[in-house]
């Protein structure tokens, strides 16, 4: 067979030839590009408009962040420094720091407090947000509330430790007479612990803040970034709870119970916050007895949480409407009551389900403490708006405030944001 | 057998309505009602206590009052004389004016960053994935705010368009973009307008009746009329024969410098245009999510048998893709125009006269009638919100999977 050929074709290869490497345009960036950057003349314009666009963009801001001055007191010596050439005053962030995370009332030499209370958030927070820890943890969880009112507050220990105890025996009622029935524990509990703080009330003299260890500061005097977090930790975490019973209920077969529900959800879901805070700032004090005087961190506190609970609520109807009917009926069916099914088999899986729409109501809560600056408190915006911005030193320092502001809310709702969808993938226990 | 008769039937006791599931619901709900009509009497009470102790009362005749200040945004005739309700109509005009402006915008820029996210452009879907991210994590206060100041600082003032050496001038000659707002033509309707108006009108209906026309006979004879240049020529071209048949009716009243400002035309206060700017790219981040969402709802196989049944890219977009992935679009689209309405209300951040900023914000300080101002405001918007809903539910009835 070999030599069929031999006198009719004049070569015939015996080797391979070598590899040689691709042709410049199929491979390596050249190709990339051209797949993704350049694919159809379409695409290409695109291209080209969004390179220019990033290109107008870059060169309007970079000059100016790089130019930036860090170091003087006031936007006139900036414009003096800058003569005439763009760049940043950057000074306003440093010369205003403490005003911006603290507020401008909050008392210099207790900085500390807060942001010791900032830190510990982090420590009692990680349990919650991380399941791998060890459990043990949970306990300075419990604590930290009562914990980071006393250091941001300050006054006597003698409040955050009665309400500390007022807790523990409620909690300590609700285990013993759990095992009888829920609603006796449930009720048994939150009496327990009512009886305590009432007595205990009594034993707190008057006057006990005014020598305390650390000394009181009134709600008034809070202001800045601080504020919002606190807005947002407090309320959000008042709201999941409430926001759980309120699912429960419009869930309900009792048909009073879920009017009322549904009611509140849909009342609450109509309205925009503002109005919300407006019943806090001009309303809400009516309701109250006469001679109490609730500050408005507090009616804030409380607006908001009715706020974020209702919007919670819905994220874990939809939770609990996701559930297959099975649960329902296999929980019947080994004898569970109401209590037990809805405790041990029916939120367990309806609150995974609903971890992505939660944390998606904490974002948007936490962006919306920002309004508070509308009812003239002083949080980040307000503070910007406010007080630094119409001080002669840094009147019309916009951008770089407005930035600083728009950049902190990015990393915290962002960062959380991610979170949330870590915490998806970790939680995905079906195969698919 | 003990079955053949009936079960002694057991005489109610009390203690049933604890421990027999039939009655305790019952239980729960009496010690609701009570609970709820305890709340409400003390909260009442108290009410009443405060109320009386201020010496105040609930009545809504400051409404009639003349208001006593000034609103630049109208849509409607209002002076300082005229009532708080016409201020508060006002308000409410403009709320709605922003809200239905902002979810245009806000419909149109969601779309195209949603689309051109899943773009296979790498550069492309990269910045539209920032914009998104960036938009949606940072509170549309502070975008309000610094859009309001980009407004202010970037575009030129008034006396900036005077004299021989201007540095600004009308964009097209009629358009003036001023820190003060922007001023647009108004148009001039002269007699014979109306013909103009009515052909319009009429040529609008002439399109629909014609796609109408020849979609049925797509459906019925399979003939495939063309669509896209009869359409636009209906459109366009009898308004345009009548304008000038009628002896161009419709002038163009164009803004003049006078004096220190703009006179004529018609003005979008500045205000207004940083709210709906703010609101329109805040929203649009938000929409653009749930576009990409309902895109990618669509099974890839829905796509590639349209393309085995022949249909060519365009048709299986319009035909296949676009009717499945708008009834995963829709509702969360209708739910974000609910929430630019909501968002509206922070106008009064800028200074926007809406609803918020005339009854909520000055007639509430200037007749202190904070619990009448602040529940006529809920009641507002709650009509809206309502009404959304309601509007929601029978379009989402309308398109429902039609299950076997």
């Amino acid at each position: 067979m070999s030599d069929t050929h031999e006198n009719s074709v004049a070569f015939v290869r015996t080797e391979t030839i070598p590899e040689r490497e691709p042709p410049f345009t199929a491979s390596g960036p050249v190709k990339w590009m051209r797949e993704n950057l350049f694919a159809t003349p379409a695409n290409s314009i695109l291209t080209v408009l969004a390179l220019l666009f990033i290109y107008l963009i870059l060169a309007k801001t970079l000059p100016w962040m790089l130019n930036g001055i860090w170091s003087t007191d006031s936007l006139a010596a900036c414009r003096e420094i800058l003569d005439g050439s763009t760049g940043a005053c950057f000074s306003v962030l440093t010369e205003r720091w403490n005003q911006l995370l603290f507020g401008f009332k909050y008392p210099a030499e207790f900085y500390w407090r807060p942001t010791l209370a900032l830190v510990l958030l982090a420590v009692a927070g990680a349990p919650v947000l991380f399941f791998d820890l060890p459990r043990k943890l949970l306990a300075f969880t419990a604590v930290y509330p009562f914990l980071a009112f006393w250091l941001i507050w300050g006054g006597t220990i003698l409040v955050p430790i009665l309400a500390f105890v007022g807790v523990v025996a409620g909690a300590m009622v609700y285990k013993r007479l759990v095992t009888g029935s829920f609603a006796a524990g449930f009720f048994g509990g939150i009496g327990a612990a009512i009886v305590v703080w009432w007595v205990g009330g009594f034993l707190i003299p008057e006057g006990a803040s005014d020598n305390a260890m650390l000394g009181a500061v009134p709600s008034r005097d809070l202001g800045g970034f601080m504020l919002n977090m606190m807005l947002g930790v407090t309320c959000v975490s008042l709201s999941v709870p409430i926001g759980i019973a309120l699912a429960l209920g419009r869930q309900s077969s009792m048909p009073l119970i879920k009017v009322i529900c549904v009611v509140f959800i849909e009342f609450i879901r109509g309205v925009p916050l503002i109005t919300l805070l407006f019943v806090a700032s001009v309303m809400l004090s009516y309701f109250f007895p006469p001679e109490s005087t609730v500050d408005l961190f507090l009616r804030v506190v409380i607006m908001i949480t009715m706020f974020s609970a209702a919007y919670i609520a819905e994220v874990i109807r939809g939770g609990l409407a996701a559930l297959p009917k099975g649960q329902f009926e296999g929980a019947d069916s080994l004898g569970l009551d109401y209590a037990q099914a809805t405790r041990l088999i029916i939120l367990p899986q309806a609150l995974k389900i609903s971890i992505p729409g939660i944390v998606n109501v904490a974002v948007g809560l936490f962006k919306d403490t920002t309004l508070v600056s509308v009812i003239s408190m002083f949080d980040l915006v307000g503070m910007i708006r406010g007080p630094i911005l119409a001080s002669t030193e840094w009147n019309g320092v916009y951008w770089e405030l407005l930035g600083f502001a728009a950049l902190l809310f990015f990393v915290v709702c962002y960062g959380i944001s991610q979170y949330s969808q870590w915490l998806e993938r970790r939680l995905a226990t079906d195969h698919r | 057998m003990t079955t053949m008769t009936d079960p002694p039937r057991a005489s109610f006791r009390l203690s049933m309505l604890l421990n027999d599931t039939r009655y305790r619901s019952y239980t729960f709900q009496a010690i609701a009602l009570l609970v709820l009509i305890v709340a409400f009497a003390y909260l009442g009470n108290n009410l009443l206590t405060n109320l009386s102790a201020a010496g105040l009362n609930i009545a809504y005749d400051f409404l009639d009052a003349p208001a006593g200040y000034d609103i630049n945004q109208r849509l409607i005739e209002y002076d300082s004389q005229s009532s708080n309700a016409r201020a508060a109509i006002v308000g409410i005009l403009n709320t709605l004016l922003v809200a239905f402006l902002a979810c245009v915008t806000a419909t149109v820029l969601g779309v195209i960053a949603g689309v051109l996210r899943l773009s296979k452009n790498w550069l492309v879907s990269k910045l539209m994935a920032v914009y998104v991210e960036i938009f949606r994590n940072i509170p549309v206060l502070i975008w309000i705010v610094i859009i309001f100041t980009i407004m202010i600082a970037v575009l030129p003032g008034p006396r900036e368009f005077r004299g021989d050496g201007a540095t600004a001038s009308m964009v097209l000659g009629s358009f003036a973009f001023t820190n003060r707002g922007i001023y647009i033509p108004a148009p001039v309707w002269g007699p014979g307008s109306m013909m103009v108006v009515i052909t319009f009108i009429a040529s609008l209906i002439g399109v629909f009746a014609y796609r109408r026309y020849a979609k049925n006979l797509l459906y019925s004879t399979g003939r495939l009329l063309p669509m896209g240049w009869p359409s636009l020529a209906i459109f366009f071209v009898p308004s345009i024969v009548m304008f000038f048949i009628m002896g161009q009716p419709i002038g163009l009243d164009i803004p003049e410098l006078k004096g220190f400002n703009f006179k004529g035309g018609i003005k979008i206060g500045g205000p207004l245009i940083a709210l709906w700017i703010a609101l329109s790219v805040y929203t649009g981040a938000f929409i653009a999510e749930n576009v990409r969402a309902g895109i990618q709802a669509v099974s890839k196989g829905q796509t590639e048998a349209a393309g085995a049944l022949g249909l060519r890219p365009g048709r299986i977009m319009n035909l296949v893709v676009l009717p499945q992935a708008l009834r995963v679009i829709i509702p969360p689209l209708i739910s974000q125009y609910l929430n630019i309405t909501k968002n509206s209300s922070l106008a009064i951040a800028v200074g926007y006269a809406d609803v918020t900023a005339t009854l909520g914000g000055i007639t509430l300080n200037q007749t202190g009638r904070a619990i009448e101002c602040v529940v006529l405001l809920m009641l507002f918007y709650l009509t809206i919100s309502l009404s959304i809903s309601f509007i929601m539910n029978i379009y989402n009835n309308s398109v429902k999977l039609k299950e076997r």
